[in-house]
């Protein structure tokens, strides 16, 4: 057989491709510097970034943990890395680090906020993810009032006999509905609540203290909170409060009332349009001035209550984006059924836009948590105004990138932690209501 | 047999304003209405008896007394001798001033990382993503105070520019200077004005500004009509008459030559002593309020921006592309006006917020109308109640203006639907 042939017996090779097409430099070619425009700003870009590394990486790195004052940090810095070198003085952290997270909070007891923020996060599973037990939401709705305890301490009892009168005032209605209807049983439970709480949840508090007298936790008045606990705990009183009432507010500037509408807008549209500073201005000169003659209560509970007054307000927002966004059809399929208003509200109409609005509430939430950092205006000790209390004392006199440079890293680590968390629900959420 | 009764005519029970559908929502409403009065009368009440108790009346010729206290960036004529009204003016003319400059810088900003943001440079892309999370989640008040102190700690001292052996330079050509006093730059002047005109005796108005923007607004007017005509041609006869020199010339001529009849010239810093003099002197409290607020509600603006572009759906790029279009052409005819209209109402929420977040103007120093109002003369005077009162109204005043404003355009742009 002639071993001579026109026509190929294997297949050629694969040629390798050309080297500008493949690996890195394709990968470069395609995202760095395709085009002048993108190599300028890729240019520029890699300028930026070796500015800033040169300049922040040895002075975070070349640093004194160890000093006890910034003289000493200058002195440990200059022994160690030589004549002229400006490193961080981190020392500042290492020793101050406890007051900034817990302020002047009595340092035997920060098992306390600690185990406060902790069950924070048991409290919301249940709100939160769906795969928890429904039972859990028992102590969600019991969290709000043991966290009081445990941060303000006192005797748990005091504490207890509030929910105990919202039962009262539940079984209560329950009780009157049932034989003269809603109306009067509304009006019949409110009287016993407050009735209740007014005479008999004092003594009803000191007998139960005298039968079980071990639920008792030291004092801490609220002059004593400050650092990111009083931010945390600014932060999540004020949006958990403000939730119900935003709802309400929301609701109420959907409804078809005149007046109640009225009432609704005005209100949102005076809080969202004076700054949140303003508010607090009142809450540290006037709020007494409203009150009843004689009232006189601290501060951080007056901020407390402007706080939830501001972040009600846009709560309400966001719950009305989501009002808007369900279609039409859904509030005409609950009238169809024959729901009443609050029915139809509580059962077809808030599940689904309470849903679309967690979002919102999230970024609410990072908003109100960063917003915590105005009280340092008004002289409460949160983590900036401790920073300018710390930068008073003669010690670390003089320093400032420090104590910003972690409070900053600090609060961009919650709240970029909370941000994901949000844009991951939009996704979880997203069942759409495209038609 | 059946009759038919007729509908008959039911008398009015009370018991109807709760069970009768049309007499409740009256009930609700009347009942709320009443509940909300005697809220405010009980609020009312509380504050009198209050203030009765202090020996306090709610009172504002306090607004009429001198001020006895100084501000050192103002836009208009003040001194210690002025009264408290002059200084809440000046304060909230500071507000808007920072509030104006920082709307401008964090539109610019933002638009423009937000369309890097969606840039194909991998790069670039990531610096921006970074940018806007590390500007989005540390607290504005926190910028603030975090530009002061870049701006204090390190720009050099005016001292540093003296002598032969001096550390720092003035840039631009020798007419910034950078100092860590605050930031000179080079001021307008004209040696044979038309002087000022005074409003009422209240404050001056600059002549020489007047003019130049009435110059310029006329020669704008003019190039418009132009165009009109020149595309009137077009349609007319097909032909485009070359007109952009007319325009150039009509816009660019006018001033310059008012500006040489003026004998415009620029007044540049000069050392004096210890410090600069001459210039306009901007301060470090107005720059890092100013920087820190452009750059916070930048990182919220690029997000915007991003979304709003991203709402175009694909297919508009590709039928612009398909059409010819190039890429810049495509995004300023095709993309950008649909995006626009996703942009504009969360923008103007982010200008409010801009705004409201000014009033931390407080934080270093720098006097805006919570600092003069709501701060010297509410501690001088003791009128919590009044001076918080008017401070509130002026923020609501420019907060309702300003969305009212920007709701009026935002109905313009708004998408006519079938």
């Amino acid at each position: 057989m002639n071993s001579v042939s026109y026509v190929r017996t294997e297949m050629a090779s694969v040629r390798p491709a050309p080297k500008m097409y493949v690996g890195l430099v394709a990968w470069a070619r395609e995202n760095l510097f395709g085009g002048w425009l993108n190599s300028v700003l890729t240019i520029l870009s890699i300028l930026a970034i070796a500015f800033f590394l040169v300049e922040s990486v040895p002075w975070v790195f070349q640093s004194s943990w160890t000093a006890t004052s910034l003289r000493g940090c200058r002195e440990a810095i200059a022994a160690t890395y030589g004549e002229g070198v400006s490193g961080a003085c981190w020392a500042v952290i290492r020793e101050r680090y406890l007051q900034l997270l817990y302020g002047f909070f009595p340092s035997d007891s920060y098992w306390r906020p600690n185990l406060t923020l902790i069950l924070l996060f048991v409290a919301l599973a249940p709100i939160l993810f769906t795969r928890f037990p429904r039972k859990m939401l028992w102590f969600s709705a019991a969290y709000p009032f043991l966290g009081v305890w445990l941060l303000w301490g006192g005797s748990l009892w005091d504490i207890a006999v509030i929910p105990l009168g919202l039962a009262v005032g539940c079984a209560a209605f329950f009780a009157i509905a049932r034989a003269f209807g809603s109306l009067p049983g509304i009006i019949g439970a409110v009287l016993i609540t407050l009735l209740f709480w007014i005479f008999l949840a004092g003594p009803l508090a000191g007998i139960l203290q005298g039968i079980i007298p071990f639920l008792h936790l030291e004092s801490v008045e609220s002059a004593k909170f400050g650092g990111f606990m009083l931010s945390t705990t600014i932060g999540v009183t004020g949006i958990a409060c403000s939730l119900p009432i935003g709802i309400l507010l929301a609701l109420g500037r959907q409804s078809d009332l005149l007046i109640v509408k009225s009432i609704c807008v005005g209100f949102i549209e005076f809080i969202r349009g004076v700054p949140l500073i303003t508010l607090l201005f009142v809450a540290s000169t006037l709020l007494n001035i409203f009150l009843p003659p004689g009232t006189n209560f601290d501060l951080i509970l007056r901020v407390i209550i402007m706080v939830t007054l501001f972040a009600s307000a846009y709560i309400a927002e966001v719950v009305r984006g989501g009002l808007a966004s369900l279609p039409k059809g859904q509030y005409e399929a609950a009238d169809a059924l024959g729901l009443d208003y609050w029915k139809s509200m509580r059962l077809i109409i808030l599940p689904q836009a309470l849903k679309v609005s967690i979002p919102g509430i999230v970024s609410t939430f990072i908003g109100l948590f960063k917003d915590t950092t105005l009280v340092s205006i008004i002289g409460l000790l949160d983590p900036l105004g401790l920073s300018n209390a710390i930068r008073a004392d003669g010690n670390w006199n003089g320093i400032v990138w420090e104590l910003y440079v972690f409070v900053a890293v600090i609060f961009f680590v919650f709240c970029f932690a909370m941000s994901r968390y949000s844009m991951y629900l939009e996704r979880k959420l997203e069942t759409g209501h495209d038609r | 047999m059946l009759t038919n009764p007729g509908p008959q005519k039911p008398g009015f029970r009370l018991s109807m304003l709760i069970n009768d559908s049309r007499y409740r929502s009256m009930t609700i409403q009347v009942v709320a209405l009443m509940g909300f009065m005697l809220l405010i009368a009980w609020l009312i009440n509380n504050t009198i008896q209050n203030l009765n108790a202090l020996g306090k009346d709610v009172d504002f010729s306090f607004l009429g007394q001198p001020a006895s206290y100084d501000i050192n960036q103002r836009l208009i004529e003040y001194t210690s001798r002025s009264t408290h009204l002059r200084a809440s003016v000046v304060g909230l003319l500071n507000t808007l001033l920072v509030a104006t400059m920082g709307c401008v810088l964090a539109t610019v900003i933002g638009v423009l990382v937000g369309v890097l943001r969606l840039s194909k440079n991998w790069l670039v892309a990531r610096l921006m993503t970074v940018f806007v999370e590390m500007f989005r989640n540390v607290p504005v008040l926190l910028w603030i105070v975090f530009f002061m102190v870049i701006l204090i700690e390190t720009l050099p001292r005016p001292r540093d520019f003296r002598g032969e052996d001096a550390t720092a330079t003035m840039s631009l050509w020798d007419s910034v200077a950078l100092t860590n006093r605050g930031i000179y730059v080079p001021e307008p002047l004209f040696s044979n004005g038309f002087g000022d005109l005074s409003i009422f005796g209240l404050f001056d108005v600059s002549l020489d500004l007047f003019a130049l923007l009435a110059v310029l607004g006329i020669g704008i007017f003019i190039a418009r009509k132009v165009r009109q005509r020149a595309l009137a041609i077009q349609a007319a006869t097909g032909t485009l008459p070359t007109t952009w020199y007319i325009r150039l010339s009509l816009i660019v001529v006018p001033p310059v030559a008012l500006l040489t009849y003026l004998g415009f010239h620029l007044g540049y810093p000069e050392l004096k002593g210890f410090n600069f003099s001459g210039g306009i002197h901007m301060r470090n409290s107005l720059i890092a309020l100013w920087l820190a607020l452009s750059f916070y509600t930048a990182a919220f603006i690029a997000e915007i921006v991003r979304a709003g572009i991203t709402s175009v759906s694909k297919g508009q790029t590709e039928a612009a592309y398909s059409l010819g279009l190039r890429p810049g052409l495509t995004m300023s005819l095709v993309i950008l006006p649909q995006a626009l209209r996703v942009i504009i109402p969360p923008l103007i929420s982010q200008f409010l917020n801009l705004t409201k977040n000014s009033s931390l103007a407080i934080a270093v120093g720098y006097m805006d109308v919570t600092g003069t109002l709501g701060g010297i003369t509410l501690n001088q005077t003791g009128r919590e109640l009044e001076t918080i009162l008017l401070l509130m109204l002026c923020y609501l005043f420019i907060s309702l203006s300003v969305s009212a404003v920007l709701n009026w355009y935002n109905n313009r742009v708004k998408l006519v639907e079938r």
